[in-house]
């Protein structure tokens, strides 16, 4: 770490400049609760930090034409403060709330979050399930990325060197539409999701599925959409015979690792049940937004 | 590598320090600042030990760079008494045994304070979730979550309770 610099530069193209220009790694800096991690154990050794705080609109939450655009540093704590967010987006809001201690919550960042690549990360599979894009900022300007495509790999992304997020954005909500995660650890607080699932459907008058999306995380390298799972629900008001389809897909969709917190068929198992009972709550949201 | 040069402020008073970009806030306060109440538990975010309220946010000082305080306004555990005043906070950890080495003491007080900041009124459940990230090998945590509902009841009640 001897050779270390930082920098916070007030501007996108400025970041870009830094990054892009940088003689060793360069890593950008949100909260921290990563990469200060990382950097104490000297499993990072980064050049130069790029500390994106300093730009203007990277914190904060907005509303734009119906949907949500979330800066890529905006704490956990304010965006579990956004009631509006957490009234269109309670899928979001509650998995971006399981992230650590309140110390934790006073700086994570979805940004962050995504960009760790953590397969265990909570915010993941929500913001997948709910259609979230990132915003990403390069030298040949900005592209627009689902969430499912940014992480390729644990701890690697789909990110060219030169290039961080700045937003996120979460589209307008048709009528009847929700979302929920839930995660299951060994305890009630402070651990990692040996599994997590998010479910967001839209439901019609009668309270039929007319459209799903369902993301499992902590179950293979990336968290999944499970295309299988969205097509269990849609069509179906979450009868016993669609929650078996759901579970059936959800395990077929596995490839989870053995660890400390789980063995593969604990969480192959408990990844069917945690679909089931996130698409519950969801259905029952979506059917209290009418 | 050059040092760098931080102006903030800590506890209501202007401060400024030198560090080197790797250095965490807690570094910062501790060996610049010579504010030994901040306490380095794990240095991983999991302890607490070291928290610190910053623009009204509580936070780890473990996890945040020293040259991000440029321009903050910081509360430590030295800054939660009134001079010679505890907080009721401090006074009620006294009162419950809320503490026995007293190592977590520091984190839990500024935690504490950061919540009833925020919610003057929280249920046990409330405070329990609101310090999970406080670990405390001691005291079994029943004594500091009585002392905390406690202080949170008399600083509702606008006046030191029985006395
Ligand atoms: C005690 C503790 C408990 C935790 N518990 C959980 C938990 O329960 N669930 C969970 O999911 N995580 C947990 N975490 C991990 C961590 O808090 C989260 O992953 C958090 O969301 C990271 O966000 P950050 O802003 O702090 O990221 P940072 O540390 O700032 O960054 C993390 C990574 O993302 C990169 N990055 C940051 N911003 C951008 C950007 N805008 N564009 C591109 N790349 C970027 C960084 O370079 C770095 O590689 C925990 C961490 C701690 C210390
Ligand atoms: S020292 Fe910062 S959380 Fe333990
Ligand atoms: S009193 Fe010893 S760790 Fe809490």
């Amino acid at each position: 770490m001897s050779s270390l610099s930082y920098a916070a530069p007030a501007t996108v193209d400025e970041a870009i400049g830094l990054l892009a220009g940088a003689s060793g790694l360069a890593k950008v800096l949100s909260g921290g609760t990563d990469l200060l991690v990382q950097l104490r154990s000297g499993r990072t050794r980064p050049a130069l930090i790029v500390d994106t705080k300093k730009i203007p609109g990277i914190i904060g939450i907005r509303e734009v034409d119906g949907g949500f655009v979330i800066g890529a540093a905006t704490s956990g704590a304010m965006i579990g403060e956004h009631a509006a967010l957490a009234a269109v987006y309670p899928g979001v809001v509650e998995a971006t709330n399981l992230i650590g201690s309140t110390q934790v919550q006073g700086r994570a960042s979805l940004a962050g979050n995504l960009c760790n690549a953590s397969p265990a990360a909570d915010s993941v599979p929500a913001m997948i399930a709910a259609g979230a894009t990132a915003v990403i900022a390069g030298p040949k300007g900005r592209r627009t990325v689902p969430v499912e495509q940014v992480v390729t790999g644990p701890g690697r992304t789909s990110l060219a060197r030169d290039e961080f997020i700045v937003e996120f954005h979460l589209p307008k909500r048709a009528p009847r539409s929700a979302d929920a995660y839930l995660r299951f650890i060994p305890r009630t607080e402070m651990d990692i999701a040996v599994v997590g699932a998010g479910v967001n459907v839209t439901l019609d008058a009668a309270g039929v599925c007319t459209a799903a999306r369902v993301s499992l995380g902590a179950v293979a390298p990336t968290a999944l959409l499970v295309a299988d799972c969205a097509a269990a629900l849609v069509g179906s008001k979450l009868d016993e015979h669609a929650l078996a389809k759901l579970d059936l897909a959800a395990r077929d969709a596995c490839k989870p690792i053995d660890d400390k917190r789980g063995t593969i068929d604990f969480r192959i198992k408990v990844a069917g049940v945690l679909a089931r009972r996130a698409a519950a709550i969801a259905f029952e949201r979506a059917a209290a937004r009418s | 590598m050059s040092k760098i040069h931080v102006t903030t402020t800590v506890n209501g008073e202007p401060a400024e320090f030198l560090c080197q970009p790797g250095n965490s806030l807690l570094d910062a306060l501790r060996d610049d600042l010579n504010l030994t109440g901040s306490k380095e538990g794990c240095s991983s975010g999991d302890c607490g030990a070291c928290s610190v309220i910053v623009d009204g946010r509580l936070v780890c000082s473990c996890l945040m760079l020293a040259v991000e305080a440029e321009g903050k306004s910081i509360t430590t555990i030295e800054g939660i008494a009134n001079g010679d005043v505890l907080h009721p906070l401090q006074r009620k950890f006294l009162e419950h045994a809320a503490l026995q080495c007293g190592f977590c003491t520091p984190g839990f007080l500024v935690a504490a304070k950061a919540l009833l900041d925020h919610n003057p009124d929280p249920t046990e459940t409330e405070a329990r979730y609101w310090l999970a990230g406080n670990l405390c090998r001691c005291t079994g945590y029943d004594k500091i979550i009585r002392a905390v509902l406690d202080a949170a009841a008399e600083m509702r009640a606008g006046a030191p309770a029985g006395e």
